[in-house]
């Protein structure tokens, strides 16, 4: 089945089973590596990205629910790792391996909507979703801090 | 099928869309170029002065990194081994990986063989794996006269250009200068790469040191911030297709049959592959023959399809029957009540000494001051944040492979054993892994994408799920121990006997490497190693293996003996009324290396066991990977019996640090694999096959659970160079569950901590 999407801003059509996770609709249809597999089942964040701002798992989203909406992955939050929570990333160093941040930054971006000045307990609330091995969470917590100053300049 | 070019010099992809989008009729992304961009792949241009550097006319050094980067910052520190040498301008640096397949083909300068210890290969690049926290440690040296080689030649090339001496010539910032004269590294880059050096100049020694030493920028974060850091999992091939794997959820059991005919027309399908057994591919699990135990593959089943979801969902519809070999009534609870058993006959004729000082059976015999106990650590899976992966291509002539890997010369033999190719015939492309932890060693999964990718003759990406990852683990071995020790009167030692029963990684896939029954990792720490001396000594060890593969886990043996030791020791000082800082001082020898981080830890902590009821500090210590690692955990347990880590002190000796910020970010990343394998890490077993798949019950620590964790450095530089990728895991356990007596009274001899009650 014909499906049409609207990623990063452009449009793409795909031809997929319509229970296909958007994930994989992502990743292997559309070449956008960024999101990435971590469990496929809700339980890691890996695969975050924002549908119509805000933020859903990839992996258990149908690529069916996904028409009409707008779709914002890693690749689409800037041109130029210019977004607040990117700056913030980079000024703090927090990815290690980063399979993970993607999905954390996504994560993060949404938070930010959601709360401009988060507390440690939005933070804990709202990125105990997102699974890191390598263990960057207090880097994590400290930059997202940052990344609420940067955006309030 | 379609004919395709992949590049061979670099793993790109431009213009083509994933999936073989022609092929299949996908829409094909117009910026796929952009996004698959890979800067840390190979470079064209510029002068290679050594096989390790390329400099640019610009000025530009493009610094080739040995080993592989899973977190751990050798992306960043490597570099930085040549660049201080080099004496070029840090901001002109760029890190690519180093090619396996030159490693293969090219043997290294007689020069830097004989500079450089701990060469793994005869190849150029002489060691290219990464474990053992060894990245700094064992390639430092000739990573360093790599620089500073090149430095003097550059210097030369400038002297016989200007008609002066090298010795006044000078190299600075990537400037060569003598007199009026000066020129950069690229105009020169050319002329020196002919020039032979009468002697290799001397390298630095750390006092020396101007770069290393400080916190420059990661190379890879701007990376890692964007989605443009490709891992293996991200391969894209023109022309690629996609494979689902599922092997016996019994490891060394088989499949009895698969019902192909029941998907094959199901969307996208293409084939399926039988694997080993009567399939293709090398059987793993034959435990008469040694060399398939590591990378040989498991009985299974691969279904390709024209994209992974498809692939996935025809194998997961694909009627199944499996055999478990034999294996099908083992349970956790069996191995290690095997192993319990065992522990409990100290004649057990299977037990050989480890260690042994004085007398210590008798003096305990003769003793009426007898404290023992006994301890046991589960099965443990890496879950790597990156489930396994590997993509392939075989032709009559050629190999490619694209893996997360930590050892790519390891990788390219195994795909040139399966494929049937000889070795300069295999190219390893090596991607950013997303983890490693020991997992990415292995090379199982090379093998089972190599023989797909023979089989099939179009390139494939084969994607283990989640649940494959974990149910297809390579385990931390579970370990006992049994400790008994008297006391005088005072509580101070007499004697010490220790038995310990667990399942042999050497004994299982390296036997050359047992020593008069004793496999040296099992017993890390515990030996000769122990931190503590006793008058009086006994080490016992035997074997109890089970049909699991076991394999290296961040810490390998230390990380759990570690938790044994540091409670015993515990133990101990309770029952001689002792505070366990000083008691742990007071057993530690003239001169001991633990002294001093165990002092700054427990100072920097602010020690005390003045605390209220529901508090509680503890300690741990291990050395592992020649460094030191001394940690004080601060814990509240709620009167519901709820444990809050609060905070954790990690003190390190590793002698030098050449990055201090990279070394923080090891400790936090240890604290937190430590703590998630303390607080929740436990693999069971049922019907001989793997229970836990996925993280709903493979839990994770997560951002809501994380501790302070603080580090200091106890540095005791001189000779001392130590790894810090692992050391600092083994005492993370230790150290809670010590806290955590100290707060409630409650005593954790049995891991992970979640199985224990703490209500009060
Ligand atoms: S892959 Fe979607 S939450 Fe883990
Ligand atoms: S940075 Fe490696 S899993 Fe998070």
């Amino acid at each position: 089945m014909a499906f049409d999407l609207n990623v990063n801003g452009a449009s793409y059509t795909v031809d997929v089973e319509p229970e296909t996770p958007l994930l994989w609709v992502i990743r292997d249809n559309l070449g956008m590596t960024g999101t990435k597999y971590g469990c496929g089942i809700a339980k890691c964040g890996a695969c975050t990205v924002h549908i119509d701002g805000k933020k859903v798992f990839s992996c258990t989203t149908k690529v069916s629910a996904a028409v009409g909406k707008e779709i914002t992955t890693i690749e689409g939050l800037s041109e130029d790792n210019s977004h607040p929570v990117q700056i913030a990333w980079i000024e703090e160093d927090v990815p290690q391996c980063g399979y993970c941040q993607s999905g954390q930054i996504m994560a993060a971006a949404a938070l930010l909507e959601q709360h401009p000045s988060p507390s440690d307990l939005n933070i804990d609330t709202l990125m105990s979703d997102n699974i890191c091995r390598c263990g960057t969470y207090s880097r994590i917590r400290k930059a997202i801090h940052r990344a609420a100053e940067i955006a309030q300049g | 099928m379609t004919n395709f070019e992949i590049n061979r010099r670099k793993f790109i992809v431009t213009g083509a869309s994933a999936a073989g989008g022609m092929m299949l009729g996908f829409h094909i992304p117009a910026h796929a170029a952009a996004i698959m961009d890979e800067p840390w792949m190979a470079t064209d241009g510029g002068q290679e002065v050594n096989a390790w550097l390329v400099i640019d006319p610009d000025n530009t050094v493009t610094i080739r990194v040995g080993q592989s980067e899973m977190g751990e910052g050798v992306f960043t520190g490597m570099p930085m081994l040549v660049a201080e040498e080099l004496q070029c301008d840090w901001a002109n640096v760029k890190a690519v990986y180093a090619d396996a397949n030159r490693n293969a083909r090219q043997k290294a300068e007689p020069y830097m063989v004989a500079a450089g210890a701990a060469k793994e290969t005869d190849g150029v690049y002489q060691r290219m794996s990464t474990g053992g926290s060894g990245a700094v440690r064992r390639s430092r040296i000739y990573l360093a006269q790599a620089g500073a080689s090149a430095r003097e030649r550059l210097k030369q090339a400038a002297a016989n250009a200007w008609g002066v001496d090298r010795s006044v010539v000078t190299a600075e910032n990537g400037i060569l200068s003598s007199g009026g004269n000066s020129g950069t590294f690229g105009e020169f880059a050319a002329a020196a790469s002919t020039i032979q050096l009468e002697s290799e100049p001397a390298i630095k020694t750390p006092d020396q040191y101007q770069l290393l030493g400080t916190s420059v920028a990661r190379l890879d974060t701007p990376l890692k911030v964007n989605g443009a850091a490709v891992y293996g999992i991200d391969t894209q091939v023109p022309g690629m297709v996609y494979a689902a794997v599922e092997v016996s959820p019994v490891p060394g059991g088989r499949l009895v049959s698969y019902d192909f005919d029941a998907v094959k027309d199901r969307p996208g399908v293409m084939a399926a592959y039988r694997l080993g057994d009567g399939g293709i591919g090398t059987l793993n699990f034959n435990l008469e023959e040694v060399a398939n135990r590591v990378t040989g593959i498991q009985s299974g089943v691969a279904v390709i399809a024209d994209s992974y979801y498809r692939a996935l969902t025809a194998l997961q519809l694909m009627p199944k029957e499996w055999d478990a070999g034999g294996h099908g009534d083992v349970s956790d609870t069996s191995i290690i009540e095997a192993a319990l058993e065992a522990l409990a006959n100290p004649d057990d004729p299977t037990y050989n000494p480890a260690d042994s000082v004085g007398d210590a059976r008798a003096v305990i015999a003769a003793s009426s001051n007898v404290v023992e106990a006994t301890y046991v650590t589960p099965y443990l899976e890496h879950a790597c944040m990156e489930p396994m992966n590997c993509t392939a291509h075989v032709t009559a002539d050629r190999a490619d492979i694209w893996v997360s890997t930590q050892n790519p010369p390891r990788s390219l033999s195994v795909a040139a054993e399966e494929a049937g190719l000889p070795e300069e015939k295999v190219h390893v492309h090596t991607a950013f892994l997303g983890t490693g932890f020991g997992r990415r060693l292995r090379q199982d999964e090379v093998r089972q994408a190599t023989a797909i990718a023979k089989a099939l003759g179009e390139p494939v990406k084969v994607i283990w799920t989640r649940e494959e990852t974990t149910r297809q683990g390579k385990f931390r071995p579970y370990s006992t121990y049994h400790f008994t020790a008297s006391t005088d009167a005072d509580g101070k030692p007499e004697a010490y006997w220790n038995r310990i029963v667990s399942h042999s990684i050497f004994n299982h896939q390296i036997p050359q490497f047992m020593q008069d029954g004793i496999d040296g990792q099992a017993v890390e720490g515990l030996d000769e190693r122990l931190p503590y001396a006793f008058p009086n000594k006994q080490v016992d060890y035997a074997i109890r293996d089970s049909h699991l593969p076991v394999h290296w886990w961040r810490s390998v043996g230390a990380s759990q003996n570690a938790f044994a030791i540091e409670s015993f020791i515990d133990e101990l000082a309770h029952a001689a009324g002792a505070d366990p800082l000083d008691f742990r001082l007071s057993l530690m020898p003239e001169g001991s290396q633990f002294r001093r981080p165990l002092e700054m830890a427990a100072e920097e902590a602010g020690w005390t066991t003045d605390l209220r009821r529901g508090e509680g500090m503890g300690i741990g210590l291990a050395e592992a990977f020649g460094t030191v690692s001394a940690q004080v955990a601060y814990v509240t347990v709620s009167r519901r019996g709820q444990l809050r880590v609060e905070s954790i002190d990690v003190a390190i000796d590793c002698g030098h640090v050449i990055h201090p910020k990279l070394v923080e970010m090891q400790m936090e990343s240890s604290v937190v694999f430590g703590l998630t394998a303390a607080l929740y890490g436990e693999i069971h077993i049922k019907n001989g096959a793997v229970v836990e798949d996925n993280f709903d019950q493979y839990q994770m620590l997560r951002i809501n659970e994380m501790p302070e964790i603080r580090t200091h450095f106890a540095l005791s530089g001189g000779d001392k160079w130590g790894g810090v990728g692992e050391p600092a895991v083994p005492p993370v356990a230790p150290a809670v569950t010590n806290a955590i007596f100290a707060a409630t009274g409650k005593r954790i001899r049995r891991l992970p901590i979640r199985n224990h009650d703490l209500n009060a």
